[in-house]
């Protein structure tokens, strides 16, 4: 009964070391393991586990290559390769003097994006050949902001930030006023550079205003026409 | 007993059972674990919560298992797929009913149990790191419920997820890089789902296995915490020594003296859960994970509406500075708690400053989480088109006034403010509006806006400002009208009679009738 029970504490100890462990005559071990074991022959043995430790340390870091570069693919993505002029329907579609609910499909749709790929902007005609287009994220937090044409305001439903017609911030918590998209009329088509969700991170990591107009006011007079 | 037969069974049982334990050794572990002796004090109800967290995480990793049976982790069919799931499988609505509500009741008897150990003061030494780990543990648990929320793929988890990229985009220098390593991408999609449905199901559920582990070691390793005495101070030197002489004169084995009343816990927390599950059903999902459906109002789960209500109220220019601040103070401050207060009085008795922090912590989160159910910050987007003005206020008013009253309607002014208790919360009732304004102010209120309300200035013409604020001058209750006191005195031509006038003037006279 005692034999099996030392079983296992047995495993966890060093075996050729210990001389007070009552072995049988045919597991003493020959002459030349016993040479083997001496601490000598294990200094080398130590260099060499230590050498192996060091070669997986470098095999290691080979394989964080592809690893952290799969891992942090998204980050190191540019912008360039994210966005692209996308069109959001003829110029007829929008009425002078209102703001109209457009969708677009993301340009950098996946293979399983679903209806997710779709996405909606706001689109405002305010002359012929004026248009301001504005992401439907609050400033805030991104949830989705309603147009109301009776009382010229968006509304976010989350914490209640208001903007004006202009996208000019009005009340609530938001920051600024609303995103802006970048926008063109190409052969009679309203276009925008789209392909990222709008945050406040984008000015931070660009440095400049590509995809958004950051300053909420008076951004009539700086846009080109 | 002495039936030849039967004992040769127990002995051929036993057997097999040697057989296991001369390989395995468990067996003989597992009696020592359980049986390792507990102070007879510590066998109390209060010290139920702990495993009643273990054996809820087991039934969630169970029921998860099961949902993943037949989860889609793809953003064109997930939603389909837990449709399916709730709908056309055997009691699948009840599975993740009981995943959904597990979660809930999870979060919160972790809560409750870190609560109890905080002040019964089982963080000190030597306990300093299972309290760390349960910091970790804490942290897990809530990063499983914000994940699942997202598995959920509906708007809300859609628009969550862009709530997360926001907060998570105003981080200064990493913020865009950060946003998308986040969203696996530059905007919320299929990437997005699958990395989440990694860390739900992989990345988490495994670094919290682990860590309930070495967690579950440490507590057998250094006994159960004792039940605190007043004066009964805690010292590096000798606690260990007490603690075991303790443990020799008062200690029981932990099963079964005290594991019975943790089971009794589990079993009712468990049947909690699956009543919940029965009678409340699943949690969502909601609409269509489709962006271009913008009528929705997106709203976190019940153990993060706390924060959805703080950011409602924080000031703006205070928000991002607070957001990027307050976790790593609370957490830091979590994970520090033991190494700065390792030593001294445990008993809650003569912690005054434990006992409020506790009590002040569960108010606050008890009072935003309310809050945060009915967000009374939000407009009501639909309440100008669904409500009508109440009758009695448009009884006895002149056709300019019910002129005014279909404007108020009609400039969505309802979205933020009540009448009769019936509108938005955003802004204050108006009910009374008259009765603490002047006309003037009124006039400027509307067009120029101000404390939190936009201008109307551009929304409105002369003609409708002049029937809106004729409107709102017929709303004050049973008191009279505000007037300018400076041009009280001088008579007005009529269109509004002075504040000396007789009585029954005819703003009083269209006083509601409430």
């Amino acid at each position: 009964m005692s034999q099996p029970d030392k079983d296992p504490q047995l495993h966890g100890q060093d075996h050729g070391a210990d001389a007070a462990t009552p072995f049988a005559m045919e597991w003493q071990g020959s002459e030349a393991e016993k040479l083997d074991a001496r601490p000598s022959a294990s200094s080398r043995r130590a260099f060499l586990f230590k050498l192996a430790v060091g070669f997986n340390a470098v095999v290691g870091v080979v394989m964080a290559v592809p690893i952290l570069g799969f891992l942090l693919g998204p980050v190191f993505k540019k912008r360039d390769d994210n966005h692209t002029w996308v069109s959001l329907g003829g110029v007829e579609t929008f009425p002078l003097g209102e703001t109209r609910l457009a969708n677009y499909v993301n340009p950098v749709k996946g293979p399983s994006d679903g209806d997710t790929a779709k996405i909606a902007c706001w689109v405002r005609r305010t002359e012929e050949d004026k248009f301001q287009v504005f992401a439907v994220n609050c400033a805030h937090l991104g949830c989705p902001v309603r147009w109301f044409a009776q009382s010229k305001l968006f509304l976010c439903p989350c914490h209640g930030g208001a903007y004006y017609e202009d996208g000019t911030r009005a009340s609530g918590p938001p920051p600024r006023g609303l995103f802006e998209y970048q926008h063109r009329i190409q052969g009679g088509t309203v276009e925008i550079f789209a392909g990222e969700m709008p945050t406040l991170s984008n000015e931070a990591c660009t440095g400049k205003k590509p995809l958004i107009q950051i300053s909420p006011t008076n951004d009539d007079q700086r846009r080109p026409a | 007993m002495n039936d030849p037969k039967q004992s040769g069974l127990k002995k051929a049982g036993l057997q097999v059972f040697q057989w296991f334990e001369t390989r395995l050794g468990l067996g003989h572990q597992i009696e020592e674990m359980s049986g390792h002796p507990t102070p007879v004090s510590a066998a109390s109800w209060w010290y139920v919560f702990g495993s009643a967290a273990m054996v809820l995480l087991v039934m969630q990793v169970m029921t998860g298992i099961l949902l993943a049976l037949v989860y889609s982790p793809s953003a064109s069919n997930a939603w389909p797929s837990l449709q399916f799931i709730n709908h056309d499988l055997t009691l699948g609505w009840f599975l993740r009913a009981m995943h959904g509500w597990g979660s809930d009741f999870m979060i919160a008897i972790v809560l409750i149990h870190m609560a109890q150990v905080f002040l019964f003061g089982a963080y000190k030494f030597p306990r300093e790191l299972t309290w760390i780990v349960g910091v970790l543990l804490l942290l897990l648990t809530l990063g499983m419920a914000f994940t699942g929320q997202v598995l959920r793929f509906d708007q809300d988890a859609y628009w969550g997820l862009g709530i997360g990229a926001s907060i998570t985009g105003s981080i200064p220098l990493i913020g865009g890089p950060a946003v998308h390593l986040l969203l696996g991408g530059p905007i919320v999609g299929g990437a997005t789902l699958s990395r989440f449905f990694t860390l739900h199901v992989f990345v988490i559920p495994g670094i919290l296995l682990v860590s309930v582990g070495v967690h579950l070691m440490m507590v057998l390793k250094l006994g159960i915490n004792e039940w605190p005495m007043p004066g009964r101070l805690v010292r590096k030197a000798d606690y260990e020594k007490n603690y075991k002489e303790l443990t020799k004169k008062t200690g029981v084995p932990f099963v079964p003296d005290a594991a019975w009343k943790d089971a009794v816990f589990a079993a009712v927390i468990m049947l909690s859960v699956m009543s919940c599950a029965w009678f409340l059903g699943p949690i969502g999902p909601t609409g269509v994970p489709d962006p271009t459906i913008i009528q929705t109002a997106p709203k976190p789960d019940l153990p993060f509406l706390w924060i959805f209500a703080v950011l409602a109220y924080l000031p703006p220019e205070l928000e991002t500075a607070l957001l990027l601040t307050a976790p790593p103070l609370i957490i830091g401050g979590l994970l520090l708690l033991p190494l700065v207060a390792g030593e001294g009085e445990k008993h809650w008795s003569r912690r005054p400053v434990a006992v409020l922090m506790v009590t002040l912590i569960a108010v606050v989160l008890g009072i935003f989480t309310r809050l945060g159910t009915y967000a009374p910050w939000s407009p009501q987007m639909d309440a100008w088109s669904s409500y009508t003005v109440p009758a009695e206020y448009l009884e006895h008013r002149t056709p300019l006034e019910r002129r005014g009253a279909v404007v108020f309607q009609e400039k969505q002014c309802r979205d933020c403010h009540s009448l009769n208790s019936v509108g938005g919360q955003r802004g204050p009732a108006l009910d009374k509006v008259a009765a603490e304004m002047t006309e003037d102010q009124i006039i400027r209120q509307i067009l120029q806006g101000g404390g939190n309300m936009p201008a109307y200035g551009k929304a409105l013409n002369p003609a409708e400002t002049k029937a809106l604020t004729s409107f709102l001058m017929t709303l004050h209750g049973h008191q009279r009208a505000a007037k300018d006191a400076s041009l009280g005195t001088v008579p007005q031509n009529g269109t509004h009679p002075a504040a000396s006038a007789v009585p029954s003037a005819p703003a009083t006279e269209t006083t509601p009738a409430r």
